[in-house]
């Protein structure tokens, strides 16, 4: 048993404590519940333990019968995690084993037809290269926090823009690994523009994380330094576009 | 050779080294492309030897391109006309592919047999003058190409024994390639590990595998080894790094250099870490002041060879910028570092 996991079930036993308490008393148990509940799902994810994933978001669920828990517990351990790798303490393998198992978990709780943010056409493709790891982490976080990205796969610049114009796709989320990639989004922004295609561009990889002023150099609308971080950059694109 | 070997031995040579990590520039000193240079070791051997003369630098890199073994076990190699040559898709589809899988032999290998020309050719022209660093991707990272890096930490973490069957494979193949080519002439071997990087992988994992992995790859290679984490963090595991042999670490550009050297004391040298992306728009000012940061924070001491973080510098680096980096390292970088003590 993990040490979240006895924080979270001293956490449980409070509601005994609290019955027939004020309300004050609840309101207080209330508020600190989803932070402990997102720490024992981080602290679960980061020992790859699906079940202890899984039951510090049921629990909540099924308290809520709502999507909350997405907002609350899902997003926050996603871009905690994303925020460990940044800053050094956490390694890539984690943050790809976490994205994964969320992944599965959404799967399992949240049928696409349910998700939130399914309404906006967002697509995701890796420029050129053949490395697909950002692009899957990308995709398994957001698809995690409730959106539905279509996934292209490994593109090509001319073969993007008429797939991005013909699905009308309005967010477009491109992953690089290599710097003459990364360059190529310029012709892909320039492309989109010629085809009269409305569309934000998001970027991301390592040229881009090595380099702060990168993405503004190849015309991009935002970039995200980490796969979580994609979250809020496209949350924001998303209530905009509706 | 001797301001490499002195640094090296943790004291203080002439000048503090410059490693610039140059290789399909060579094309653009013949005037030929990419594909064409890395064709012929003749056009190698041309292109080194310019590049060595025009910047001044400290070594010879025989490194071409990151999937050249994998062209050896068979994989695509995909070219373009403004970087290196690419990895196509991963040579096994799925991973119980591992089980039938065989490494290529070196000697029956056409694209590791140019290398070894290539170094034989550089080392009968330079001699004992400039140190000539070959590659080998270590078998612990070699997976990010042969199974993609996804499918690679899912048999890490899961398939324990496909993993060592792999591992036993790439292993076998890395060491007979890295004495390869310290027979045809290279004085070291840059055993390049980036998936060993607290940035990829916790460390807990990394003392159970690439750890392991590495110990007994380098105690096989049969000359001094230099471990690269291609732009990947080291501070983490610069204890472990010194057990498995290796006498240098390529840090990345995201730790401080100083708390690197601190940390190596004395056990290891310190190779970096100037950013090779940012380098691209450097002016030459900008060159000089990163090269002074990276001298300041690591040089006093010896035990430091200025070099970009990657061990791979892109080809849109301006030549005003290479070239102000060896000036300002021609500047800077004259032991005793008098102006640091200064400036502190």
């Amino acid at each position: 048993m993990t040490r979240l996991t006895v924080v979270f079930l001293h956490a449980k036993g409070f509601v005994g404590m609290v019955s027939g308490r004020s309300n004050e008393q609840w309101q207080d148990f209330w508020n600190m519940a989803p932070d402990v509940r997102r720490k024992s799902f981080e602290e679960a994810l980061l020992s790859l333990d699906r079940m202890a994933a899984r039951a510090a978001l049921n629990l909540h669920n099924d308290e809520e019968g709502s999507l909350q828990f997405l907002e609350d517990i899902v997003v926050p351990a996603l871009e905690s995690i994303g925020k460990g790798w940044e800053e050094g303490r956490i390694s890539l393998a984690q943050v790809y084993m976490a994205g994964r198992i969320t992944e599965e978990l959404m799967e399992e709780l949240l049928p696409l037809k349910a998700a939130p943010h399914s309404g906006a056409e967002m697509a995701i493709a890796v420029l050129e290269d053949y490395h697909l790891l950002g692009k899957r982490l990308v995709c398994s976080v957001l698809r995690s926090a409730g959106f539905h990205v279509a996934d292209y796969g490994r593109m090509n610049v001319d073969d993007l823009v008429q797939r991005v114009k013909s699905e009308k796709i309005r967010i477009l989320l491109i992953s690089t690994l290599m710097l003459p990639s990364a360059l190529n989004v310029k012709a892909v922004r320039k492309g989109l523009t010629r085809a009269g295609a409305d569309v934000k561009i998001v970027v991301g990889g390592a040229p881009f994380r090595f380099d702060d002023q990168l993405w503004l150099e190849v015309g991009a609308d935002a970039t995200a330094s980490t796969a979580s971080g994609a979250i809020h950059v496209v949350q924001g694109m998303w209530k905009e576009l509706r | 050779m001797q301001r490499v070997l002195t640094t090296l031995s943790h004291e203080e040579p002439d000048r503090v080294p410059l490693f610039l990590a140059l290789t399909m520039h060579g094309a653009k000193e013949l005037g030929i492309n990419i594909r064409e240079y890395f064709s012929k070791p003749q056009n190698m051997v041309e292109g080194q030897l310019r590049l060595l003369s025009k910047y001044q630098q400290d070594f010879i890199y025989t490194f071409c391109y990151a999937p050249l073994e994998m062209e050896a076990w068979g994989a695509q190699v995909i070219y373009r006309e403004d970087g290196p040559p690419n990895s196509g898709p991963p040579l096994l589809r799925k991973l119980e592919d591992i089980q039938g899988l065989k490494a290529p032999r070196v000697s029956e290998t056409p694209c590791l047999l140019k290398v070894l020309k290539t170094i034989e050719l550089l080392k009968s022209r330079v001699e004992t003058d400039v140190p000539i660093v070959g590659v080998v991707i270590s078998p612990f990272s070699l997976p990010i190409m042969q199974l993609g890096f996804d499918a690679y930490i899912e048999l890490i973490y899961e398939r324990p024994q496909l993993f060592w069957r792999l591992m036993e494979l790439n292993k076998a193949f890395s060491i007979q390639w890295a004495n390869a080519q310290l027979a045809a002439g290279a004085t070291a071997i840059c055993y390049f590990d980036p998936v060993s990087s607290p940035t990829i992988i916790p460390r807990d994992i990394y003392l159970k595998t690439g750890f392991e992995v590495a110990r007994e790859a380098i105690r096989a290679i049969k000359g001094p080894t230099a471990t690269h984490l291609a732009s990947g963090r080291s501070l983490g595991i610069l204890d472990d790094l010194a057990v498995t042999g290796t006498s240098m670490v390529g840090v990345s550009c995201e730790e401080n250099l100083a708390e690197l050297k601190r940390a190596a004391s004395q056990k290891l040298t310190i190779l970096g870490n100037l950013n090779g992306i940012e380098m691209r728009r450097w002016t030459p000012r900008e060159a000089e002041t990163q090269v002074k940061r990276a001298i300041a924070q690591a040089g006093p001491g010896g035990g430091f060879i200025l070099g970009d973080n990657h061990g791979e510098i892109p080809w849109q680096v301006e030549e005003e910028v290479l070239f102000a980096i060896g000036d300002a390292v021609r500047k800077w970088g004259e032991y005793p570092l008098n102006w640091v003590k200064d400036e502190r």
